[in-house]
């Protein structure tokens, strides 16, 4: 019996080991997920443990995230306790002492930029709130740049035969990424002073970068989902500083801001928010490429 | 490096400049157009250099990053330091409270056919009564270990440790050491801390086989396979304090052990699933329990010898996507076998018919299914349906005829089985409100009708999202 049991467990090991791959890249977002390829082409593996059309709160430990961390060289998250409902489970699960927190193979993104919305108050009466500030930070390129460059040495690090390899794309990336940088700027500049109704504060760091405005959330507070009480309170409250449009990101609840949208007679329009939201936002230049087109036709 | 670079760069584009003022023929031309073209790229590149050069710099002080800062840029560049809390050790604290009421005295509450475990095990007392408040602090102890303490406060005042372990995190290899009070791993609902249950209490197959759930003392060792499917493998050594185990006071480090595994994985991006297979094993001694005999004298009876559990358990999980905030559903079933083989004492304290002994097998089986549906964010609505077999039992004493069955009254065959319907209101992840209603029958010839309101509120340190 024990015998069957073993050659059945050696057979499920055989038929399901991963193909090796220099690193393998864990990623909690797309965006990080499309970031580690865009810098290690095909001396990475990456793995996404969410997709866009996930609130990336929400996520559970599940078996398969257990499993992909136990084979990780590196995990790339957001931090900022975005990921603290889930990331410390998986990690202490996984058996991998490559990938705990503090080791080379654990980074934390929002380590690498300003937060922005940090809370004066630390209170579960304000919501969901994040001690350390607001953790979507990828909306903001300026950001993405900064994570990328660390992305870079993190790889080069943990594989240092390829260090060069890393490095040549890292610059080539960033050399890209500056350019785009530089024309989603000016394609966006009539969205300057834009006032807008956003789902979840998970927009700031576009909405900041872009000089937009936040004039209401749909959220009563973050984390809580709009009631229809509030959503009144809103349009009321709109009334003295009228958006342009209602935002909201792929894996949001379109209702709410269609209702909103409606009343107050202005367009509800969709972000990808991540890498994979929609069909245009194949990577993070489709990602930017494709909001900004989005916020530019709501606004029009 | 980078200002060789530089001089590089800003030689090739000095060199272009007289060349393309000079040229005449195609032949130039071209080159003037790809010199144009060189230009262009390192102008770009040159940007895009000084833009990294300045983040090197404000980074590290020193352009060239080495491995080492690597390992400490998390620390080095960064707002604050990665940690699972600003507070260390993360502290969390459970409130639980319950309304109640049931058509049967709960201070009577007995399983039918089968062994009282001993187990806090009855439903909640009528009328208002708190419930567990329990307190949870954990914390990464040094980068080789964790630690992880869960204190219970019961209503009535005394204070439970119902966990209290260090875990490795530096084994690697998949591998981790856990030692000291755990919840073990065997089936699926174990694991779980009550206050995170879909059911204000455990299904039947917990009560009847493990007291409600199984919380040694001792050392667990798990394996992850290094594989993309979810497998692991588990092994458990313990004192065997509580049910099917006794305490005991034995130089032994196996009174009870433990084997399991668990396999598990995604199918798409909407389901995933959880599947194991897990043995209990322990020899207590003396485990005592109480009954009424055929003279309704209050007795004492002990069991002594070896119990084995196999128990299968599985999880399916669906959300649209993947995605669980608006709806998603969640089925859950476990099967419980053992048997047990030993001798039985009946009547240890020679309160009735004086004290006998004889041998004693028995084999009983149970299983549950229950399903929870988020309709609407926020709402929730279950079901769950508990079967126990209490199987064969022999008793030595009654086959010989020097006692009869009814001496034994607990552990007269019945099939015991239960009814449970919930619904609760989750304002965000932090509370939760619940109406539970059930039809009992776990006692032979007593249904009895369950209604509850519970509320579970949670403070502090955010909570694990366990699968």
């Amino acid at each position: 019996m024990i015998q069957v049991k073993l050659v059945f467990a050696a057979c499920l090991i055989a038929a399901t080991l991963p193909a090796s791959a220099a690193l393998n890249v864990f990623a909690c977002t797309p965006e990080w997920g499309s970031l580690a390829s865009e810098l290690g082409g095909d001396k990475v593996t990456v793995f996404n443990a969410t997709n866009a059309l996930q609130d990336p709160h929400r996520i559970e430990a599940r078996p398969s995230l257990i499993a992909r961390a136990r084979s990780a060289d590196l995990v790339v998250c957001t931090g900022a306790e975005l990921e603290i409902g889930w990331l410390p489970l998986v990690l202490t699960q996984s058996g991998n002492s490559k990938i705990q927190a503090g080791q080379p193979g654990y980074m934390e993104a929002s380590s690498y930029v300003e937060l922005i919305e940090k809370p004066q108050r630390i209170d579960r009466s304000m919501g969901d709130v994040h001690a350390a500030g607001n953790p979507h930070i990828h909306l903001d390129p300026r950001n993405v740049a900064k994570v990328a460059a660390a992305l870079s040495d993190r790889m080069a690090a943990l594989d240092s035969a390829q260090s060069a390899y890393y490095r040549e794309r890292a610059r080539f990336f960033l050399q890209r990424w500056a350019a785009a940088t530089a024309e989603w700027e000016k394609r966006a500049a009539p969205l300057k002073g834009v006032p807008l109704v956003v789902y979840h504060r998970n927009l700031s760091y576009l909405v900041r970068w872009l000089g937009m405005r936040e004039v209401g959330n749909l959220e009563p507070k973050p984390g809580l989902p709009p009631t229809a009480s509030y959503l009144v309170e809103l349009l009321a409250q709109l009334q003295r500083d009228p958006p342009k449009a209602v935002v909201r990101s792929a894996y949001n609840d379109p209702r709410a801001a269609q209702w909103l949208a409606e009343r107050a007679g202005i367009p509800s329009e969709l972000v990808p928010f991540t890498v994979g939201g929609t069909e245009r936002a194949k990577d993070l230049f489709g990602l930017f490429d494709d909001t900004i087109e989005r916020l530019l036709g709501a606004v029009k | 490096m980078h200002r060789t670079l530089l001089c590089a760069m800003a030689f090739a584009v000095a060199w272009g400049t007289p060349l393309a003022a000079r040229a005449q023929d195609p032949e130039l031309s071209k080159l003037r157009e790809e010199v144009r073209q060189l230009r262009q790229a390192y102008e770009s590149r040159i940007q895009a250099l000084e833009a990294r050069l300045k983040e090197t710099e404000a980074k590290a002080g020193k352009a060239e990053p080495s491995a080492a800062q690597a390992e400490t840029a998390a620390a080095g560049t960064g707002t604050r330091p990665a940690g699972e809390n600003a507070f260390n050790p993360a502290v969390s604290l459970i409130l639980q409270g319950t309304l109640a009421g049931n058509s049967r005295d709960p201070g009577t509450y007995r399983i039918s056919g089968f062994v009282p475990s001993g187990g806090e095990v009855a439903p909640p007392k009528r009328g208002f009564s708190l419930a567990e408040s329990e307190l949870n602090v954990s914390a990464s102890v040094d980068p080789y270990f964790r630690g992880q303490l869960s204190a219970a406060f019961t209503p009535d005042n005394r204070v439970e440790v119902e966990e209290a372990y260090f875990q490795t995190l530096a084994l690697g290899r998949g591998f981790t050491l856990k030692g000291g009070r755990f919840l073990s791993g065997i089936g699926y609902q174990n694991e779980i801390h009550q206050h995170a249950w879909d059911f204000q209490d455990a299904s039947l197959v917990y009560k009847a086989f493990l007291g409600g759930r199984l919380n040694d003392d001792g050392l667990q060792l798990k394996w992850v396979a290094p594989t993309d499917l979810f497998v692991e493998l588990g092994a458990e050594l313990g004192r065997g304090r509580q049910f099917p185990g006794a305490e005991g006071n034995r130089n032994s480090v196996a009174n009870a052990g433990s084997l399991f595994g668990h396999t598990g994985g995604d199918i798409g991006a909407s389901m995933a699933w959880r599947a194991g297979l897990s043995y209990l094993r322990a020899s207590p001694q003396d485990r005592g329990y109480g009954d009424l005999d055929s003279t309704g004298t209050g007795v004492n009876n002990t069991f002594s010898g070896k119990t084995r559990l196999w128990a299968v358990d599985g999880i399916f999980k669906w959300a649209p996507n993947g995605n669980s905030t608006q709806t998603n559903l969640k089925l859950q079933g476990e099967y419980f076998q053992r048997s047990e083989d030993g001798s039985l004492t009946y009547d240890t304290q020679a309160a009735s018919l004086g004290t006998q002994s004889g041998s004693y097998s028995s084999r009983q089986s149970g299983w549950y299914l229950q399903g929870v549906y988020q309709f609407v964010p926020q709402w929730r609505v279950g079901y769950r349906y508990d079967r126990l077999g209490a199987g064969t039992t022999s008793i030595g004493q009654v086959s010989s005829g020097a006692l009869s069955a009814a001496d034994f009254p607990i552990l007269g065959g019945y099939n015991a089985k239960r009814n449970t319907l919930m619904v609760d209101w989750s304002a965000g992840e932090f509370s939760r409100l619940r109406l539970q209603l059930a039809r009992d029958y776990s006692r032979i010839g007593e249904p009895d009708n369950q209604i509850l309101l519970q509320y579970i509120m949670s403070l502090g340190q955010h909570g694990a999202h366990r699968f």
